[in-house]
């Protein structure tokens, strides 16, 4: 292997996977992914120029906004091919070895761990979740609200605003707790019709870019024959808490959420 | 692999969902070069920027109280 170029690493699969499923797909660096085959798994791999990949360099990419979503949906793009076709583990973004040789060692010193993992996830989807407070109903319940008992007792305008602000306030402090509390029932049920699930942690309206409050961002593993279930019990539940909570349903997704190996710490 | 409805998948997946799961999730193993901590966190300051570089092109859709 030359030193100019380093082994990013996609996912990995059992040995008799078909790349036909990549097909003019391109990676993270613009390569064709491949296999490194063995122990009866493959890691699907694409060399990526040194130069470019780093940890000064990849340090310095990270701070590219455009750079970023470009690599990232490169790689998802990539792993999300493989886990349409077979069983797949997905890699964390950014993980590169030096050569080859490398990733061979890594599937002949691990591949029981590598294949109980794929066993777990063979035949089944991740799906997500996501609910939000939604306070535009929440808004509108104020503007009722506010109609019923606003300003009666009193005939100081600053007054009453002040009252209203108040109630207001804590109006939406106690419709958050019971969108919490909505949330918990929610991943309770869909919970119920998974194999496994896994929460992330809340994503903020910097990061999303919406205000109303997040309360809720399950993954859940799915048998794919209950699929169609779990879709109608996600339906079930937005009908059901449609007055305070708005919920996403995302998917299907690789099962990113639930490949966790012994290995993780003690990996070489 | 069976897909149970067309109208479920989403075509363009949301960066925010993306990162959630291509960051902290997927097997985890000690490759020669991975992401530190501090360079998730630069990712985050960088989605930060995508998305404000996004809403900016774009009009707030958050009501206004008045």
């Amino acid at each position: 292997m030359t030193g100019d170029s380093y082994t990013w690493l996609y996912a990995v699969a059992p040995s008799g996977t078909d790349l036909a499923v990549l097909r003019g797909m391109s990676g993270v660096a613009g390569e064709h992914p491949r296999l490194i085959t063995a122990a009866d798994l493959a890691a699907v791999v694409g060399s990526v120029p040194s130069s470019d990949f780093d940890a000064p360099a990849l340090h310095d990419h990270l701070q590219d906004p455009h750079w970023l979503e470009h690599a990232v949906r490169a790689h998802h793009q990539v792993i999300d091919a493989l886990a349409r076709g077979s069983r797949t583990l997905p890699l964390r973004f950014a993980t590169l070895y030096r050569d080859d040789q490398r990733v061979s060692a890594l599937l002949d010193e691990h591949h029981r761990e590598f294949r109980t993992a794929l066993d777990r996830v063979a035949g089944r989807t991740e799906w997500g979740v996501k609910a939000y407070l939604d306070s535009a109903r929440l808004h509108d319940d104020n503007q009722g609200a506010d109609g019923r008992d606003g300003t009666a007792s009193t005939g100081r305008p600053g007054t009453a605003y002040l009252l209203r602000r108040r109630a207001a306030r804590d109006r939406n402090a106690q419709a958050l707790d019971d969108a919490v509390e909505r949330a918990r029932q929610v991943h309770h049920e869909l919970t119920a019709v998974a194999e496994d699930s896994a929460e992330h942690p809340l994503q903020t309206p910097e990061a999303t870019g919406i205000r109303d409050p997040m309360v809720l961002n399950g993954a859940y593993l799915v048998d794919h024959p209950r699929a169609e279930e779990f879709a109608q019990v996600v339906a079930g539940l937005q009908d059901a808490h449609r007055q305070v909570l708005r919920i996403e349903l995302t998917g299907p997704w690789p099962p990113y959420s639930f490949v966790d190996l012994p290995l993780a710490t003690g990996g070489k | 692999m069976s897909q149970p409805s067309a109208a479920l998948q989403q075509r363009n997946v949301a960066l925010v969902d993306l990162l959630d799961r291509v960051l902290a999730g997927g097997v985890v193993i000690a490759g020669e070069i991975t992401l530190s901590i501090a360079d998730v966190d630069l990712v985050r300051i960088s989605l930060r920027a995508l998305i404000a570089s996004v809403r900016s092109v774009t009009p707030d859709p958050d009501r206004s109280l008045s």
